[in-house]
C-alpha cells in the first residue's frame, strides 16, 4: 500500500471528527470527535514516517499521543465541573459567558 | 514479542501485497464507517464503542505500517487508558444522556456539512498536488529496531520536547485535581451530632430491609404476611421462654389504639412491646 491511501484515509477521518466537533451537542461526544481528528493525524504523520523511511514522524506521533492524553484528563475534569455546576454536559448550556 | 515486531517492520516478507491492500481495504471501511457512525448516533456509550473500533483498525494500520511501537502505544494508552476514562466520565454524567437533536444555531448542520464538503476537497486536492511517493525501502531506522531507533530519537534530537512533554503531563494531573476536587463547605459531622440527630428522629433502629412486612422494627413483633395477618413463624422461639416478649399477638385481642396511631399502620392493631419500654 503506498502512503497516499494512508494520508487520504486520515484526510476522510479527519473531516469526520470536525463535523462531529460542530454539530454535536454533547460535550463528551465533542471529545471524542476531538481525538478521531487526533488519530487521523497521527496515521498521517506515521505514513509519512514509513514514506520517508525514519522514525521521526513515528516520534511526533508518539508527542501527539502524549499531548492528547493529557488533553482528555483536563478537559474531562472541566466536564465534570461544568456537569456539577450545570447539570448538563451540553455545550449549550454553558453559556453564563454569552451576555 | 520479537517475532511479532519483527512482522510489524518487515513489510513484503511476512505477507504478501495482496493481503496488506485486503486488510487495508477492510481497515479502512471499518474505520470510516465506526467514523461516521460516531457522529450519528445519539447515545454517548455508542460513540464510545464506535470509537474503539476506529482505534483499534488504526493500531492495526500502525503495525502494517512498519510502527509496532505505536501500534500498542495506541491499544494500551487510547483504546485502553482514554477510552475508560471516556467510559468513566459516561457513567458518572449519565449512560442514558442523549445529545439534543434541535439545531440551536439555524442552518448550522448545513454550513457545518459544507465546510466539511470543502475542506475535504481542498486537503484532498493539496495531497493529490503533493505527488506522494512511493513508501521508501525499510531501511536500518525502521527494520527490526523500532524500538531502539525511537529511543534513540527520543533521547537524543527530541529529548527537549520530552522533558516538556513530562513537565505537560505533571501539569495536567495536577490541574484534573485542581478541577475535580470539591470543597466542602459545611463541617463534617461528628459520630455524636449523628447520633444525636438519630434520637431526634426518633427512629433509632433503620429501616426494615425491603419486602419485609412488619410494623415494627424490633425483634419480637411478628411480621406481617402478604394478607395482614401476623406470622408466629418469624419470631424467634427462644424469645418466649424467656419471656422477653408478650404472648403470641394471635391470641390477644386487639388493644391500645394509640400504639396502632403511634405506628401510623392500619392493618392490624398492634399488640403493645417493647416499643414503647
Amino acid at each position: 500500500m503506498s502512503p497516499v491511501h494512508y494520508v487520504a484515509l486520515s484526510v476522510i477521518l479527519f473531516v469526520i471528527g470536525a463535523v462531529g466537533v460542530l454539530v454535536r451537542r454533547n460535550a463528551i461526544v465533542v471529545f471524542m470527535c476531538v481525538e478521531l481528528m487526533l488519530n487521523a493525524c497521527n496515521l498521517a504523520f506515521v505514513a509519512f514516517a514509513s514514506m520517508h523511511g525514519n522514525l521521526d514522524g513515528q516520534v511526533i506521533a508518539f508527542f501527539v499521543m502524549v499531548v492528547a492524553a493529557a488533553e482528555v484528563v483536563v478537559g474531562l475534569a472541566i466536564l465534570m465541573a461544568i456537569y456539577r455546576a450545570r447539570r448538563s454536559a451540553s455545550v449549550d448550556d454553558a453559556n453564563l459567558l454569552k451576555y | 514479542m520479537n517475532h511479532l515486531l519483527a512482522a510489524g517492520t518487515n513489510p513484503g516478507t511476512n505477507t504478501d501485497e495482496i493481503a496488506r491492500e485486503t486488510i487495508y481495504w477492510i481497515l479502512a471501511f471499518a474505520s470510516v464507517g465506526a467514523a461516521l457512525a460516531m457522529i450519528l448516533v445519539r447515545r454517548a456509550v455508542h460513540c464510545a464503542m464506535m470509537l474503539a473500533v476506529v482505534m483499534l483498525a488504526l493500531a492495526t494500520m500502525y503495525a502494517m505500517q512498519g510502527a509496532p511501537f505505536l501500534a500498542f502505544v495506541q491499544i494500551i494508552v487510547y483504546t485502553g487508558a482514554v477510552l475508560m476514562l471516556f467510559l468513566f466520565v459516561i457513567m458518572l454524567i449519565g449512560i442514558s444522556s442523549e445529545d439534543s437533536v434541535t439545531e440551536t444555531i439555524k442552518g448550522q448542520r448545513l454550513a457545518a456539512g459544507l465546510v466539511a464538503i470543502g475542506f475535504f476537497v481542498i486537503l484532498i486536492l493539496g495531497i493529490g498536488h503533493a505527488a506522494l511517493g512511493p513508501a521508501a525501502p525499510s531501511t536500518v531506522a525502521t527494520q527490526s529496531s523500532n524500538l531502539t531507533g525511537l529511543a534513540t530519537l527520543i533521547f537524543t534530537t527530541y529529548v527537549f520536547p520530552f522533558e516538556v512533554t513530562g513537565a505537560l503531563l505533571i501539569t495536567a494531573a495536577l490541574g484534573a485535581m485542581v478541577l475535580a476536587h470539591r470543597e466542602r463547605t459545611t463541617p463534617r459531622p461528628t459520630q455524636r451530632e449523628l447520633a444525636t440527630r438519630r434520637l431526634e428522629n426518633g427512629q433509632m433502629a433503620p429501616d426494615p430491609s425491603p419486602g419485609v412486612y412488619a410494623l415494627h422494627d424490633a425483634a419480637d413483633r411478628p411480621a406481617l404476611l402478604p394478607d395482614g395477618t401476623t406470622s408466629d413463624l418469624s419470631v424467634s422461639t427462644v424469645l418466649a421462654p424467656r419471656s422477653v416478649t408478650d404472648a403470641p399477638p394471635a391470641v390477644r385481642p386487639p388493644q391500645e389504639p394509640e400504639a396502632l396511631t403511634a405506628d401510623g399502620g392500619e392493618r392490624e392493631p398492634a399488640p403493645s412491646g417493647r416499643a414503647d419500654s
